[in-house]
């Protein structure tokens, strides 16, 4: 299994009645009033220098995303994270998850600048390619919603013939016409580097996912259990297509809490959490589903679930500021915390239940201080890691990833385990 | 009489479904964001017109946006659909978004319209006074918004539920497949220089508002009415953005008057 430390990069400090005084957290929420420049240039510094004490302590993977105007995350242009990562690390994958293409115009840019961390990473790019979430497309971008899914697909072609086919050649598409198609440069991985999609439980994702052999991640904030049907529902989609049930082929996002004891990590992490699904995952309804983002057919699929929650991974949650840590580990599982024991077995449970051969991994919530981000990513390195990353790679070969990145060495003072 | 369902395929490829009711001189309708909906207002107009209500394209088939663009795309596809059904120098009624698109094919086409009705239209910006921003708003706040009394006789049916779970779901999806298809032409802004071709519009024009609307606030019908020129505004009192289905014989009245 590979485990990608990744970053959301949110704000770290809403006012206590956030969730009662404003109505969402992205889009709207005032940034004359919410947001000091101040206090981000702070996190700024803290968030790099997290991914970077997680490369050091030996994760596979870094990463980071894309959105706008959001409370929970705002890494506006992740390809500037992704630059950074490229240089400071030596070993990892620089999972960038990803470039929301219908905002990049022409699309193109996404093209290079992917190539750029490619060529300065010696071929350790994780190159995602999410459609983009309402909030982000619609409503801080103003893309129209029924194009979003259309434009999409355009740039992703054209992105990657700007990556495979011999160059200069025209591009005539829709909404980008260009006569001169002509990378400087290609990426180092040939043909090109490992593309991620990243969905929410649209069928047109998984579809698109088995058609061209990506890998599927969900980002979920709800666990194992809430995402048990739809990550069936990729599989069931991948077997039709004849493709292999290899586990890599898959990703889960997941909210990971340590500490020495059960207790302990109750007592270090539980705040963190309310705040996290409380505030951080305070998105208006009206920003999260907007007519002409999902097709009839996901539309259909949703209500046929009756599991809104798979369709919009960001509803918060009535009640959940007081919400227990026994629901939110043990009973609705979309926390994994404990000691280290109890984060292995959950983390076992997780590859088998979702069959994923991908991690990533929710380390850095909302309003977590540096050095708990820090203690939480050397307790799972040190104590954890060692006894989960050799799942599935010794049955199933992981052509997903880049292959410039290598495993790197735990810290010394990580458990050692027999071969 | 109920009206007749009519429904076609264009050269295009694109499909038609218009609904058509009453004889005498042709009238066309043209629905706002919230769907096509057989009203007492129409009731009232086939008492002296051959009314035609044409379903906005791509609501039903999510598929044919992708042949419709722009605004401009849209005024061709009305264009096919009258000339497919023979309809010559048609009246003209629009609401909402179906406002801006009458607006706009009579820009087009001056000389296909006799007259022009445009009841609470959208299609003007002004940064003073926005166009409100209903897909910003908490849906539960959105009936009240747009109608001075949601429960009214008129207007229950664009906001009612199904008394059948089972049908809950469908509906959902025609709802938002109907908004979307609309957005599709106006999103995040419904002004599409609207303004500068309707120096072109020669058909005399009526612009019926509801007094309280506060989704295309009444200045709107001013605006319209100085970039027009040969236009007058009928204000309805006690509606909101559907007079026509808020005070329909009132509506009704001022758009007949107008039209004879």
């Amino acid at each position: 299994m590979k485990f990608t430390w990744f970053h959301m990069q949110g704000y770290r400090d809403l006012p206590q009645d956030f969730e009662k005084r404003f109505e969402s957290v992205w889009v709207n929420p005032p940034t004359d009033e919410l947001c000091d420049p101040k206090k981000v240039a702070q996190y700024l510094n803290w968030n790099l220098d997290e991914l970077d004490y997680a490369a050091q302590m030996g994760y596979d993977g870094v990463g980071t995303n894309e959105h706008h105007q959001n409370g929970y995350g705002f890494p506006t242009s992740p390809n500037q994270t992704g630059y950074y990562l490229a240089k400071s690390t030596k070993d990892q994958a620089i999972v960038i998850l990803g470039n929301t293409l219908p905002l990049y115009n022409p699309p193109i840019r996404s093209a290079e600048e992917l190539a750029f961390i490619d060529c300065l990473s010696g071929g350790r790019l994780v190159a995602g390619m999410p459609v983009g979430s309402p909030m982000d497309v619609a409503h801080c971008y103003g893309i129209t919603p029924t194009q979003v899914r259309p434009r999409y697909y355009e740039a992703h072609d054209l992105i990657k013939q700007a990556w495979t086919r011999e160059g200069p050649f025209h591009f005539n598409g829709k909404y980008t016409k260009l006569r001169h198609v002509n990378l400087w440069p290609k990426p180092l991985q040939k043909p090109h580097p490992p593309i991620w999609l990243a969905g929410g439980g649209s069928v047109e994702t998984w579809d698109f996912a088995a058609q061209n052999d990506y890998l599927y991640s969900y980002l979920s904030f709800n666990g194992r259990a809430a995402a048990k049907p739809l990550m069936d529902g990729f599989w069931e989609v991948n077997d039709k297509a004849g493709r292999d049930s290899n586990p890599f082929r898959a990703g889960f996002a997941q909210i990971v809490f340590v500490g020495e004891t059960d207790a302990e990590a109750e007592k270090l992490y539980l705040q963190h959490a309310r705040y996290f699904y409380s505030k951080s995952l305070h998105v208006a309804k009206q920003f999260a589903m907007v007519p002409g983002y999902s097709t009839a057919k996901s539309m259909k699929h949703a209500i046929k679930r009756a599991d809104a929650g798979g369709v919009n991974p960001f509803a918060s949650i009535t009640g959940i500021q007081n919400v227990s840590w026994k629901h939110l580990v043990d009973e609705s599982k979309k926390v994994i915390g404990g000691s280290p024991a109890t984060v292995i077995d959950q983390i076992k449970d997780l590859a088998a239940d979702l069959r994923v051969g991908h991690v990533i991994l929710l380390m850095q919530l909302g309003s977590m201080d540096h050095e708990l981000t820090k203690y939480n990513t050397r307790l799972f390195a040190e104590k954890v890691l060692p006894h989960v990353r050799d799942i599935w790679e010794d049955q199933w070969q992981d052509h997903w990833w880049p292959k410039g990145a290598r495993r790197p060495k735990l810290p010394a003072s990580a458990d050692r385990v027999a071969a | 009489m109920k009206a007749e369902r009519i429904e076609l395929t264009l050269k295009s490829g694109l499909k038609a479904d218009v609904l058509k009711k009453g004889e005498g001189a042709p009238l066309v309708f043209l629905h706002g964001r919230l769907g096509r909906h057989w009203d007492a207002y129409l009731d009232e107009l086939a008492k002296t017109h051959c009314v035609y209500a044409p379903l906005h394209p791509g609501s039903q088939d999510a598929d044919e946006l992708l042949l419709l663009d722009a605004v401009s795309d849209l005024v061709l596809y009305y264009d096919d659909v009258l000339r497919a059904l023979n309809i010559e120098q048609p009246v003209m009624v629009g609401h909402c978004f179906g406002g801006m698109v009458a607006a706009e094919y009579a820009a087009y086409f001056p000389d296909r319209v006799r007259k022009l009705v445009l009841v609470g239209a959208l299609g003007l910006w002004r940064d003073d006074v926005p166009v409100a921003d209903i897909d910003s708003m908490n849906p539960d706040l959105i009936p009240a918004t747009l109608v001075n009394d949601p429960r009214a006789a008129g207007v229950a049916q664009l906001f009612a539920m199904p008394a059948d779970p089972a049908f809950i779901g469908d509906l959902m999806v025609a709802r938002v497949s109907m908004t979307a298809a609309v957005n599709h032409f106006i999103w995040p802004i419904p002004d599409r220089d609207l303004r500068r071709r309707l120096y072109r519009v020669t058909a005399p024009t009526l612009l019926v508002w509801g007094r309280d609307d506060r989704f295309v606030p009444l200045v709107y019908a001013t605006e319209f009415s100085t970039s027009l020129g040969n236009a007058k505004v009928g204000v309805v009192d006690n509606a909101g953005h559907f007079p026509h289905m808020e005070q329909t014989r009132e509506t009704a009245a001022q758009t007949l008057a107008f039209l004879h």
